[in-house]
């Protein structure tokens, strides 16, 4: 799939990881809903608890793997996630243009499902990626940063 | 194993007269005043009263309704529109209606949970996302917290997978359909 955007957008990676990004956000989405269904969590009291259910109960159901939390910023607002393996990227070699290296982040629709589907329960976050060993990094690492509760009565259309 | 079935196998005993031995120890039990359920009925859930369903999605509108039984009114598409926004607000009065003395945080606030008059009771019950499933049932009639989360599972595999439905939009589901009819009427 990501081979399929890479050549339907002639390789310009930026286009690629936004399109992942929004790809992963309309799954989050609907994700989010089958993930209160199967699991039946509670809602979280603040961000902590939230990275908690998201790393052990979410990529746990759905990936079958326990990224860890660490990183946390001085105001609690930030978190990374740090992946030890990655089901996505298993058996993943980016090409070797010279560019992909630098510029495609491979398993961005994870950042957008996160983004989605935290969305839906009124947080807005914004997730990127810092490194990912695809690229050579020693670890893949994403990072979390919560800019807003949205305001539960309106709807995010209304405001 | 009992001693005795021990000793039926050893004997060569065929299988199923070491089942009748079986049975004929729960019946012994029951004579002893230990209880062992026996008819049918007893050993499965009361049967559903689920009169129908409505489903509301987070901007109030009406996305699924269904209903159940064949002895109810029917009442227009229109007026259960209304009835839905007229539900989604009043469920949001209540919400802030929580005295704010009990110190429970806003977003740990619920509104309106179950309505209850002598002909049938209303659950609503409301995801962390916004959508509310409503439910109308007889007034006595157990379990629902399990049949919306029931419902709940099945609107998520059936309705939010399906890659052609549209979020907030009505529910046009053949499979959800299915699902629910079937879970509704197993009795």
């Amino acid at each position: 799939m990501v081979a399929q955007l890479c050549t339907d957008f002639d390789s310009d990676y930026n286009q690629v990881n936004s399109q992942l990004d929004k790809m992963g956000h309309s799954i989050g989405m609907r994700l989010i809903e089958d993930f209160f269904a199967k699991s039946g969590t509670q809602r979280c009291a603040n961000l902590r608890e939230t990275a908690e259910t998201i790393s052990k109960v979410g990529f746990k159901m759905f990936l079958n793997i326990t990224p860890t939390i660490a990183n946390w910023s001085a105001d609690n607002k930030q978190f990374s996630l740090i992946f030890e393996e990655n089901p996505l990227a298993d058996f993943v070699e980016l090409p070797d243009d010279g560019r992909a290296q630098d510029e495609l982040w491979y398993s961005n629709i994870l950042c957008g499902i996160l983004r989605g589907a935290l969305e839906m329960v009124q947080m807005q976050v914004e997730a990127h990626y810092v490194s990912d060993v695809l690229r050579g990094n020693d670890t893949t690492e994403m990072r979390i940063t919560l800019l807003r509760y949205i305001e539960d009565e309106m709807p995010p259309e209304d405001d | 194993m009992t001693p005795f079935q021990q000793d039926l196998v050893s004997r060569n005993v065929p299988s199923f007269e070491a089942h009748i031995v079986v049975l004929e120890l729960s019946s012994y039990q029951e004579d002893v005043n230990f209880y062992i359920p026996t008819s049918p009925s007893s050993l499965t859930s009361p049967p559903r009263v689920v009169h129908s369903l409505i489903i509301i999605n987070k901007a109030g509108g009406l996305v699924y309704n269904r209903s159940f039984s064949s002895h109810l009114n029917t009442i227009s598409v229109n007026d259960l529109l209304v009835l839905a926004g007229t539900f989604h607000g009043v469920h949001a009065i209540t919400k802030s209606l929580t005295p704010s003395s009990l110190f429970i945080p806003s977003n740990q606030r619920t509104g309106i949970e179950v309505l209850d008059s002598s002909s049938f009771r209303l659950n609503c019950f409301q995801t962390f996302t916004g959508t509310k499933f409503l439910l109308f049932t007889e007034p006595g009639q157990p379990n629902v917290e399990t049949i919306v989360r029931k419902v709940y599972e099945l609107y998520a595999d059936y309705v939010m997978k399906n890659p052609f439905y549209q979020l907030e939009m009505p529910i046009r589901c053949e499979q959800f359909e299915r699902g629910l009819v079937s879970y509704m009427r197993a009795k």
